[in-house]
């Protein structure tokens, strides 16, 4: 098969690097960083979840048909998240309208 | 087994393209299972965040952190597994098969470990639950949350667990060659998915706000 074969060495290496990503991702946790923190939090896994796919899937090896498939569930994610996140996030944006106003601010959620 | 491609397909190739693509498929709708999930859990941390910070400090981060690097060591093994079989080396394949299970069941142990810990902390909804604090119920969500996520992975490591004991065993019977190994590939996408979920469970609950910063 032509498949590509990767070298065990390469493994090892990339294995590494998610040792010191996830000596990072705890290491940040306990610096004062604020609201970066989950910035960071979520940079590193999204790093090391990106080593995992390219190297340890394979998929840095495969052709860009199998790219689509790969990506397509982050399509999706990316779509529940902006459409879910665009209704949280602006609840707020525009005045309640009155017929509303008999709801306690604690019964509103978000 | 031979390396003729199945009648449908043009070559073994296409063969195994679509069967890896099938997989990433699966892997998709887990994405979005797992995704609803971290959703309502990030509109919920961010409406109670203070609650789901003190929640994120009754765990254990040497606990958490240690699982994370036994995984990454499984799917290290994993990887090598696959590369194993590529070569056609059957011994080799089953033996790195065998030592990712036993990570693997190393890991589900220290989850086991802590279960017991929030159990004898009180800290389980619906069971036991009593926590100080006038954050009292929303912690108690958070617990929710942190038992819904973990425990979906680990139900996702004992099916990944059952996945590599068919490959062991189809490989013991020697049903793999360097010709055809695509069960053993496809069941380590499977395993290295797993890894990547608690690569964001871990930061996501252990990590909410450790410092006063």
């Amino acid at each position: 098969m032509s498949e590509h074969i990767v070298p065990p060495k390469t493994y090892l290496s990339v294995w590494a690097a998610l040792l010191v990503l996830l000596g990072a991702t705890v290491g940040f946790a306990y610096l004062p960083l604020g609201p970066i923190h989950v910035v960071a939090a979520l940079t590193i896994a999204f790093a090391k979840a990106v080593l995992i796919a390219l190297f340890f899937m394979h998929v840095k090896y495969k052709n860009r048909l199998v790219l689509v498939f790969v990506c397509a569930g982050l399509f999706w994610l990316a779509i529940m998240f902006a459409l879910s996140l665009g209704d949280y996030l602006t609840r707020s944006w525009l005045p309640r309208p009155t017929v509303w106003i008999s709801v306690p601010d604690s019964r509103r959620g978000f | 087994m031979s390396a003729l491609p199945e009648h449908q397909f043009d070559d073994i190739e296409q063969q195994y393209d679509a069967a890896y693509s099938g997989m990433w498929i699966f892997l998709s709708t887990e994405v979005l299972f797992f995704g609803g999930v971290f959703f309502a859990y990030v509109i919920y941390r961010s409406t109670y965040y203070d609650a789901f910070a003190e929640g994120s400090r009754e765990l254990s981060v040497f606990l958490g952190g240690l699982n994370t690097g036994v995984l990454l060591c499984s799917s290290l093994f994993m990887a090598l597994a696959v590369h194993a079989a590529q070569r056609g080396r059957n011994k080799q394949l089953i033996r790195y098969l065998i030592i990712t299970e036993l990570i693997g069941a190393l890991f589900l142990g220290i989850k086991f470990l802590e279960y017991y810990k929030h159990y004898k902390e009180h800290l389980i909804p619906g069971l036991n639950f009593s926590y100080p604090g006038e954050n009292a119920s929303q912690m108690q969500l958070f617990m929710v949350f942190y038992f819904i996520l973990t425990g979906m992975h680990a139900v996702h490591m004992l099916v990944g667990l059952g996945v590599l004991s068919a490959l062991a065993i189809l490989a013991y019977r020697g049903k793999f060659s360097s010709h055809y190994y695509n069960p053993v590939d496809i069941g380590g996408l499977y395993w290295h998915f797993v890894d990547i979920v608690w690569v964001f469970i871990f930061p996501l609950l252990y990590l909410v706000k450790r410092t006063g910063g």
